[in-house]
């Protein structure tokens, strides 16, 4: 979708803030939300696309004036509620008020707790050969998905080059709609910086994104 | 509810309308009672994820990994090869996910990481990412301008050597490998790593100079 979410070469941001000694949580609660949506997460209620979706399809205006982990937990909320594992009375009353729905691999516990420490597993065996190789002249497609996408704005309908190939992954477009996994192979694809930003930029700068192959054209 | 976009858009406690964080506060509390009650995690499981992160994940990791590379030719080729299978054989570095990739800095080209999506970032190697990682400011502009960012990290490249971009935009997670510093022929591993910082492997700093303040 064209979300605020999508922000690569929007001005007006401002300047890059590091903060010295930044601690890990900056309250408590944040530290919750994040495991939280790790344990259901793991837990089999969505995958790691469905949540970026939901955090994506919140309002603009609460995405840009929430924080980070405060994104978390309304697009965690918002997911719950619509995959019905709870239901938005419950959030209001503060306690559960309705049966459970069964989990997909079963209550999280202290015993599940090491799995989450590694990230998943995307890669998966090949449906089809791969259509492109490093070396190869491609072009962003320019396709306006209106769900999740990995496809930037910023290089839609831009040509770059094919540098690597990394095998077969989960397609995020798919498997963020619960259409399943369908594979896709996935490409680094390098753009030179005048051709994503015009004559005026830095000509030393190259940027690169990671394509699935369904964004991609011959160019 | 509105308010205006900052590099810092945590609810940080002294910026922050103490109000809506209460209410941000009891309303996560909710949550976790929701799900408590329902039988879908146990609090004890959340509190042991918290505290591997806060204890098993950091930057420590990746400091590792970058001072192998720069003690071990045959490492760093292995790394650059495939690090996901060369940061596993290290055994005692953290666990790490599948599709790392190391992209070593030189003299000619600079790296640097961003996700202008969301927040995408070796964790396993670096802990979780900072507040500005995920901020605006840095997703919008590292695309389009990141001489103007390394600037505003107070890091500036000659102007012939190509800055690469890398945009974290699928489950593949980058690690630069910052260039070693000279002067520190003969030097262990383990002092090494003392020198590699978190944001040389971002590509949004270079690791410490031998000798000066850190």
């Amino acid at each position: 979708m064209n979300g605020v979410h999508d922000m690569g070469g929007m001005d007006g941001f401002g300047k890059v803030e590091p903060e010295p000694n930044e601690p890990m949580f900056h309250t408590k609660w944040e530290a919750r939300v994040l495991a939280m949506v790790r344990a259901m997460g793991a837990a089999g209620a969505f995958n790691i696309d469905a949540s970026r979706f939901y955090r994506e399809a919140l309002p603009p205006h609460v995405y840009l004036a929430s924080s980070y982990y405060k994104k978390w937990l309304l697009g965690l909320e918002a997911l719950l509620i619509d995959k019905g594992y709870i239901a938005a009375g419950e959030i209001a009353a503060g306690h559960a008020r309705e049966p459970a729905k069964s989990l997909k691999r079963g209550k999280f516990t202290v015993s599940d707790v090491e799995r989450v420490m590694v990230r998943g597993k995307f890669g998966r065996a090949a449906p089809a050969p791969a259509k492109f190789k490093p070396g190869d002249r491609v072009r962003a497609r320019n396709i306006h998905p209106a769900t999740h996408t990995r496809l930037p704005r910023y290089v839609r309908g831009h040509a770059g080059v094919v540098e690597r190939d990394h095998g077969c992954h989960v397609f995020p477009d798919s498997a963020a709609t619960g259409s399943g996994e369908n594979p896709q192979w996935l490409y680094t694809v390098v753009f030179d910086g005048a051709e994503l930003w015009g004559p005026d930029a830095d000509p030393a700068v190259k940027i690169s994104i990671d394509a699935f192959e369904p964004y991609l054209e011959a160019a | 509810m509105l308010k205006a976009m900052t590099g810092r858009d945590h609810d940080h406690h002294h910026d922050h309308d103490h109000s809506e964080l209460s209410e941000t506060e009891l309303r996560v509390r909710a949550l976790e009672t929701i799900l408590t009650e329902k039988g879908y995690v146990e609090p004890a499981a959340l509190d042991a994820i918290i505290q591997a992160y806060e204890t098993k994940i950091g930057p420590h990791n990746g400091a590792q990994v970058v001072a192998k590379a720069w003690s071990d030719p045959a490492f760093k080729q292995a790394l650059l090869d495939d690090a996901t299978k060369a940061v596993s054989k290290l055994g005692h570095v953290s666990r790490v996910g599948d599709h790392l990739v190391a992209v070593e800095n030189t003299p000619r080209r600079h790296n640097m990481v961003v996700c202008t999506l969301c927040s995408c970032y070796p964790w396993e190697m670096l802990g979780l990412p900072p507040v500005w990682y995920k901020a605006a400011p840095y997703r919008s502009r590292a695309v389009k301008d990141p001489r103007g960012v390394l600037a505003d990290f107070g890091v500036s490249l000659p102007k012939e050597t190509e800055i690469r971009v890398w945009d974290s935009t699928a489950e593949t997670r980058f690690l630069v490998l910052p260039m070693r510093p000279e002067g520190t022929e003969g030097w262990s591993e383990q002092q090494l790593a003392e020198l590699v910082t978190r944001d040389s492997m971002i590509g949004t700093g270079f690791p410490k100079t031998p000798g000066a303040p850190s």
